[in-house]
């Protein structure tokens, strides 16, 4: 690739690489409804590249074994070969091998600790899990930009221990109010679960100042890293997050795998949520005790392929680079804002241009469904995510209940960008909004 | 250019969803039912309105996108000429079929659908045939909920 010979690790991938890159994804080849595929939903599931497709396809050819069961050849190379993408993916945001727990996706792995807590509230997990119970007068904190992924959860948990709700309100501009946020945290605050990045405004929130405030009232935090695992260079322990979760899929692997971090002392004090063959040490016929971290939370034959499959994605994007992915998709993100700002009727969830923001941005158009646009631009071949985001609450905190969204990954390029760009601008003459 | 998109968006339809036929809801119904699509989040609330003979019109109030407004538009002004309740189910029924068609479109006798035939187009995009029938979905749980129906 000699166009990107003299360039440094920080800086962006350029239009000519990006192209390249697009090679490695046979879909994007395509054409919809009679145009060139102009893929804009990787906010949602990104394309999978040809390498990763391979070494799942190659994992099922020549390793194939249950892992962790048994003593023959092929079980000893599958186990080998999911414990290394373990280490691998650890290793990839920073934190160690027996840290990460597989999951099928982000989803699960809140689940996974919502239900583990409030097993532990159930007086489960006995005196190492005391420091998970939750009692009345407890509080869990989110925030109003929350994916129901890392709200939902919370409701039931809090429902069925007698804790409290609460939330961290959503500006106008889609960020994060520290000073709001600082009130709302105190000692009875237990946990805070917070997007890193949001999925319908793209803010880039302020993880270290949050991690700062809930440990210092005493409360574990949980980052929901589902936007920005994929999509920049992430330290969690740097981060020095409790948790954090985030799916395989978004990051150029196949769906049924994601993960879960958890700091080793707390993955150890936490009882398991699925339990069953696999995590467990001793078993009677009255009860049972449970292999440490992260086996105790891995119940069941797990996503072997899967797994293996995301540890090449993760070797993939490190190819490319995650600095340089950030800063080029830093770019695409201010230029599809801008686009947007320049045409009339089309408002903006989040914040303008030239505040730094992830490449993914959501709009509503004046006088036009959500629907209708995404109707529109799909007939141009352009794929964008309409509806509420599974962001139900912070669409009601910008008096809509569906947007636009388009969201763009390492391979798509300026030319994309401009293509929906300029599709949206046709959008409200062609529906007569204007 | 009659392409897909355009088949869909019949400036009939762009017309019903702004102007949109028994919009509001009025008072003196015979019930009333509230319809979701939780993918979008369009909403509906439809009422009849009539007597133990015929129902003859529809009240509502919905947000949501051109098809699913220009759908219930459509449908109030057929309901407006007053039809039995069994016409109105079957109306329901071909239009549930229409919908389902796939693009085909269905086979009907004196276009008992009036209108709504323009809404053929629909059938074509999977993911838009839960918005043409909300309307319609709603006037059929309302029947059910009809004192003595
Ligand atoms: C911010 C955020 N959180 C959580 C999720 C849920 O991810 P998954 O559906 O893969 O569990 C998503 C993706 O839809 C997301 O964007």
């Amino acid at each position: 690739m000699s166009s990107t010979a003299d360039l440094t690790p920080t800086d962006p991938i350029t239009d000519v690489e990006a192209k390249q890159l697009r090679n490695d994804f046979p879909i994007l080849e395509q054409q919809v409804n009679g145009h060139p595929l102009v893929y804009l939903d990787s906010g949602a599931t990104s394309q999978k590249p040809m390498c990763v497709l391979e070494d799942e396809q190659d994992f099922y050819e020549q390793h194939n074994a249950a892992v962790h069961r048994g003593a023959h050849t092929l079980a000893a190379e599958a186990t080998e070969l999911f414990e290394n993408a373990r280490a691998t993916v650890a290793r990839f945001v920073g934190v160690g091998a027996d840290e990460v727990v597989w999951t099928s996706n982000a989803t699960e792995g809140i689940n996974l600790v919502a239900y583990a807590i409030g097993n532990a509230s159930a007086g489960r997990g006995g005196a190492a899990a005391e420091r998970f119970r939750l009692r009345e007068g407890d509080e869990i904190l989110v925030t109003e930009g929350e994916h129901h992924a890392n709200l939902v959860p919370w409701q039931e948990l809090t429902a069925r221990t007698g804790a409290t709700l609460r939330h961290i309100p959503i500006e106008d501009d889609g960020s994060i109010d520290l000073g709001r946020a600082a009130e709302l945290i105190s000692p009875r605050t237990r946990l805070l679960a917070v997007t890193h990045i949001s999925n319908v405004t793209g803010v880039i929130n302020p993880i270290e100042e949050l991690v700062a405030l809930a440990h210092a009232s005493g409360a574990l935090v949980l980052l929901d890293a589902c936007q920005s695992a994929p999509h920049r260079p992430l330290d969690l322990r740097a981060l020095d997050v409790d948790f954090a979760v985030f799916s395989g899929h978004k990051m150029l692997a196949p769906t049924g795998v994601g993960v879960l971090y958890g700091r080793a002392e707390l993955l150890d004090a936490l009882p398991p949520f699925l339990t069953g063959g696999s995590m467990i040490t001793t078993v009677t016929l009255e009860a049972s005790e449970y292999l440490p971290a992260p086996q105790r939370f891995e119940a069941g034959t797990q996503r072997v392929s899967q797994a293996i499959a995301l540890a090449s994605a993760v070797g993939y994007l490190e190819a490319v680079g995650m600095d340089r992915i950030d800063a080029w998709e830093a770019e695409l993100g201010q230029r599809l804002v801008r686009g947007f700002e320049a045409i009339d009727g089309v408002r903006i969830l989040g914040p303008s241009a030239g505040v730094p923001r992830a490449g993914l941005v959501s709009v509503d158009v004046d006088g036009v469904h959500a629907h209708d646009v995404g109707q529109y631009l799909d007939s141009l071949g352009i794929a964008v995510r309409v509806g509420h985001h599974c962001a139900q609450p912070l669409h009601r905190r910008f008096g809509v209940t569906a947007s636009t969204r388009a969201s763009a990954y390492l391979y798509n390029t300026t030319e994309d960008i401009d293509a929906v760009v300029a599709a949206m601008g046709e959008v409200r003459d062609y529906f007569g909004a204007k | 250019m009659a392409n897909a998109l355009d088949s869909l968006y019949q400036q009939v339809i762009l017309d019903h969803s702004k102007q949109r036929h028994g919009s509001g809801l009025r008072d003196g119904f015979l019930a009333e039912d509230h319809q979701l699509n939780p993918t979008c989040g369009d909403e509906i609330t439809v009422r009849l309105h009539g007597d133990d003979a015929l129902i003859t019109g529809i009240s509502w109030e919905g947000q949501g996108c051109s098809i699913s407004m220009a759908s219930a538009s459509i449908l109030s002004d057929l309901v407006a000429e007053g039809l039995s309740r069994e016409q109105l189910a079957e109306r329901i029924e071909l239009f549930r079929a229409l919908m389902h068609s796939r693009g085909k479109g269905i086979e009907q006798d004196d276009e008992p659908l009036g209108d709504a035939v323009v809404l053929e187009g629909v059938s074509k995009f999977s993911a838009r045939v839960k918005c043409g029938m909300l309307a319609w979905v709603a006037t059929e749980h309302a029947m059910t909920k009809e004192h003595g129906a």
